[in-house]
Formats: structure tokens, sequence, C-alpha cells
């Protein structure tokens, strides 16, 4: 029994490793073939080791298209979601968790129920109201909205119940701090961990998010970077492979680099939210 | 404490301002554009019910819904199948498999990275005679001529469906161990000492126990799976070729919106498209909760 176990161990390790190739070699042939010249990939086919063409590359990628650009207009709106929502989250949490007040449950289910409703069903409403505003082609649309997120709002609420005690506040009120002070002072900093795991989804959600700069964004200089990506296929970029497997590589190796770093929390994060969800 | 708790609409207050503007404002107002003509200019015409009837009888409607479900449905299949099989490796007792911490992180990995970018690299490397895969593939024998993946109906959706199982079953993988972490450890131990074997231990303790989980990811995977957009959008252009075979429901959408400016019909197979998702919910947690109660 024990031998048997033992090759089947060895086999499961196997299994186990192949399935991490599976997961890496697209990446892996990004990264080689970024540094390969077109006619090299043209003519050579496959090879897993590096060339020398990656200067070149990049120097005909950034002519016609500034990824950096991307990268920064996509890192201000992901740090402003994320911030803005962990904020007025954590703001609307404390004022369910903590008071009772007319229409307090009310309020909760509609958020509750909405939460629940596909992204997609009011675009085309969300949309025209940005227009009407006279806000398309700017920032405003795809920062602000996420200041309502039930879903944090929720699993904050969640949180505060469970970790916050109410003598705590008692204790803070006598103490003659007002509310907004005890919120700032008490309350923010005992959720800073469930408002970490949140930020965490948020920052990765509005960083991957494509379809909202794409129907709102038009200037290519304000383009987010999963915008820019679609800009770059129909570009003349394409002709070149090399760069353009560049252009996808600058796009996709910070996150892998922030993945190393933060790998534990994400996934802790992940297993959190789904025994809670 | 009556006068304090005023202070909780206070607090509450910014959310529901933004929310009622930007969420719930647009969502009746586009259940408002869909009983019109609206093109985006000028006023609204009122139609009643003219966009849902055409969606009813619209034959690009149905197969973007079959393309959407038959590319969900090879996409679950493998994402599933790969992580629950992960998920019962790591979690038999008797194996004791190490580096749970490691591969978890590794297979997670393709999940993080932008579809966008996902998308664009995956129509390059299944390019047709230049494409890395086919170079490989040809390389190693398996096949003796490239061929064009992304222009075949059916290879472009499996393709599709594939890359959608290869960027999600980590992430399932890691709820599914979530699942079974908060399963005790006392019932595998009681199936141990009974002697039970493997094959009994997984049908009669795992599965069992791991269903609600199961019906969480199901659920999930199905209501993300019905919209998806970025992959078939960035690997046809937008167009949904070939032969309309990556045209989704909500590439149609998008499609209706923002090439014709038919907003009154693309509000529409919004609400179709919610129509939708709300009946296949209610179906799959009907059918999962219907096998419970029997087996209970």
């Amino acid at each position: 029994m024990n031998k048997k176990n033992t090759i089947l161990k060895g086999i499961m390790y196997a299994v186990l490793i192949l399935l991490v190739i599976i997961s890496f070699i697209p990446f892996y042939m990004m990264i080689v073939n970024a540094t390969r010249s077109n006619s090299d990939i043209l003519q050579q086919g496959f090879t897993l080791l590096p060339g020398t063409a990656l200067i070149q590359n990049y120097e005909i990628l950034i002519q016609y298209m500034n990824l950096w650009r991307g990268f920064a207009n996509s890192l201000f709106v992901a740090v402003a979601v994320t911030l803005l929502s962990s904020y007025f989250s954590a703001l609307t949490a404390f004022g369910f968790a903590v008071y009772k007040f007319k229409g307090k449950n009310f309020l909760f289910i509609l958020m509750l129920v909405l939460m629940m409703v596909p992204g997609q069903l009011g675009l085309i409403g969300f949309y025209d109201l940005v227009r009407l505003m006279g806000l398309l082609d700017s920032y405003i649309p795809l920062i602000i909205p996420p200041i309502a997120a039930p879903f944090i709002v929720f699993f904050l609420r969640q949180y505060l119940m469970t970790v916050m005690h109410t003598s705590l506040l008692e204790a803070a009120r006598i103490d003659g701090a007002g509310e907004i002070r005890i919120f700032h002072r008490i309350a923010l900093p005992i959720m800073m961990p469930g408002i970490a795991t949140m930020a965490i989804f948020t920052f990765i959600g509005s960083w991957n998010n494509y379809i909202l700069p794409l129907v709102i964004l038009f200037s290519p200089e304000k383009y987010t970077l999963p915008v820019m990506m679609g800009a770059l296929r129909g570009s003349q970029v394409a002709e070149n492979l090399g760069s353009m497997y560049l252009g996808i590589a600058i796009s996709v190796v910070p996150i892998m680099v922030a993945f190393l770093f933060l790998s534990r929390y994400i996934i802790s994060s992940i297993s959190a939210g789904a025994v809670k969800g | 404490m009556k006068k304090l708790d005023n202070y909780g609409y206070m607090f509450i207050i910014p959310f529901f301002i933004v929310f009622v503007t930007f969420t719930i404002y647009p969502i009746l107002l586009t259940f408002y554009y869909s009983f019109t003509s609206y093109s985006g200019m000028g006023d609204p015409e009122f139609t009643g019910l003219a966009n849902y009837t055409r969606l009813l009888t619209d034959s690009y409607f149905y197969s973007a819904l079959y393309n959407t479900l038959y590319i969900w449905g090879i996409n679950f299949f493998f994402q599933l199948g790969i992580a629950l099989l992960l998920a019962i490796l790591f979690s038999d007792i008797r194996l004791k498999m190490r580096g749970l911490n490691i591969f978890r992180a590794l297979f997670y990995l393709p999940n993080l990275i932008t579809i966008a970018s996902v998308a664009l690299l995956f129509s390059i490397l299944l390019g047709w005679h230049h494409g890395t895969i086919n170079h490989l593939l040809l390389d190693l024998g398996i096949i003796s001529s490239p061929i064009d993946w992304l222009n075949d109906p059916t290879t472009a959706r499996w393709s599709v469906g594939l890359i959608g199982a290869w960027m999600w079953f980590g992430h399932t993988f890691i709820i599914l161990m979530a699942g079974i972490s908060g399963i005790s450890k006392d019932y595998f131990e009681a199936a141990l000492i009974d002697g039970a074997n493997r094959w009994q231990t997984l049908v009669k303790v795992t599965l069992p126990l791991l269903k609600p989980i199961m019906l969480y990811v199901l659920i999930t995977s199905l209501i993300g799976g019905l919209q998806i957009f970025d992959l078939p959008m960035l690997i046809t252009d937008g167009t949904g070729a070939p032969q309309g075979s990556l045209n989704t429901i909500v590439l149609y959408l998008y499609n209706q919106a923002f090439r014709y400016d038919n907003y009154g019909y693309a509000a529409a197979i919004a609400y179709g498209l919610f129509v939708i998702t709300v009946i296949f919910s209610i179906i799959t947690f009907k059918s999962m909760y219907r096998n419970n109660v029997k087996e209970g």
C-alpha cells in the first residue's frame, strides 16, 4: 500500500508540474517572442531560446503606441477607484452596522437585490446618462460610480459586526468624541484588514476592466491599458509580431511581479470571499 | 440615542446618491429605452413591445445565446473538472501532497492577467501560418499542416472556451480548497478508519460536502459566462467571426448599441440577457436543491 502510494504520488506531482507548465508556457512564449525579430519568428518558428531584437522591437512599438501612458492611466484610475470605493464602502458599512434608523432594512435589502444584477444590464442607460452629463471621454464615469459598491459594503458590514464591540463606541462617546471622529479613529482602523481584502479585488477589477473604458473613452492618450491592447491589434504594430509580443508583455509582466509579492494575500482573500459569500 | 441614530443617514447618504444616479437610474433608463427605437440622437420614439418581439424572432440573438452557452460549457467542464481533480488530490489524507500554497499560486496566475492582454496574446499564439502553437505542434509532429484555429467555427469556439478554462481553473481550485478546509478532518479520518477506499470517500464524503460550494462556483461561473465579452471581442476585432461563431450575447449587444446605434434594441437585448440569467440561476439552484432533498 505504501509503495503504491509513493508511485501514485510521483505520477501526481508529474501531472501537477505539467499543469504548471501549461499555465506558464503562453507567458514564457510571450517573453521569448518579445525578444525575437519579426523575421525570426516567421522563419525560425518555435524556440524556447530568447533572441536579440528586444530593443528594436521596443523602438517599433513605442513609435506607434505609448504603452507607458496607458499604464499610467490604468494605474491612476485603479488607485482612485480603490481609494474611493474603500473609503465610502467603509462609511456606508459603519452606518448600517451601528445605527438604527427608519428604512434601514429596506435600503439594505434594496442594495443586496441589486448586487445580484449583472453589470451589463444598465450599460445603455449608463452610457446615455454619461453622454447627457457631458462626461464622455473623461475618467469621472470610471472613478465615481464605484463609490457605490454593494458587495464591499455588505462584506464590511458583516466584518464590522463580528469584530467591533459597541462598548468601544460608548466609551469614545463618553470621552466626548463625535460620530465622525469615532468612525475615523476607531471603526476605520478596525475595518482595515477587511478593507485590504476588498481593495485587492477592487484594484484588479478596475485594472482589468475593458468594456466600460472602451465605451467611455475615445482619445487615445486617455486609453487605459486594456483598451490600448485592443487598439494595438488594429495598429501598424500588428505587422511586427515581435513588437506585438513585447507590447503584450509590457502589460502583463508588472502584474506578474506584483503577484509574486501579493499572492498570499490574494489567495486568502479569494478563500475568505468564497466561504463567506 | 435617538438623535445619534440620525447619523446613520449621514453615513449612508453618499453611497445612495451615487447608487441611485449611476446604478439604479441607468437600469431604469435602459428599461425605458427597450420600449423605444432610440438611436442615441433626438427623442426616443415609443414603439411598445416591438424590440421584444424582434428579439424573440431574431435568429442572431439565438445563435449568440447558443455560442455563449457553447463556449461557457467547454470552459466550465474543463475548469471545474481540473479544479475538482486537484482539490480531491490535495485533500487525500493518505497521499499528503505537499506544496499546496505554491501550486495554488501558480495555477491562479493566469486569472490575474488582464483579459484584453490574454486575448491578444492568444490571438497571435494561435495564428495560422506564424502562430507559435502551430509551430510547436508541427515540430512535435502532432499535426502535419498548420490549423487555422480562429477561422473555423468549431476550433474557434473550443479555443475561446479552453482559454477561459485555462484562466479560471486556478481560481475555482482555490474556492474548492476553501470549501474542503471548511470540512472537518474528522469526516475523512472516520472514513479511513471505517476502511472506505478512495472512491468511496470521494463519493460518500467529499463530493456531498462540497455540494454547496460547487453550487456557488456553478452560479457565479454561469452568470460570468453569460456575459463573456472581452475574449471574443478582442479575438475577432468585434465582428464575432468566423461565421458568427464567436458572436456572444454581450458582443451582439455592444455591436447593436455602439456600432449600429440601435440603442433601443440593445437595451432589449440587455433585458433579455437578464431574464435568461435569472432563469438559468433558478434552474441551477432548484435542481441542486432537489438532489439534496432526495439524498437527505
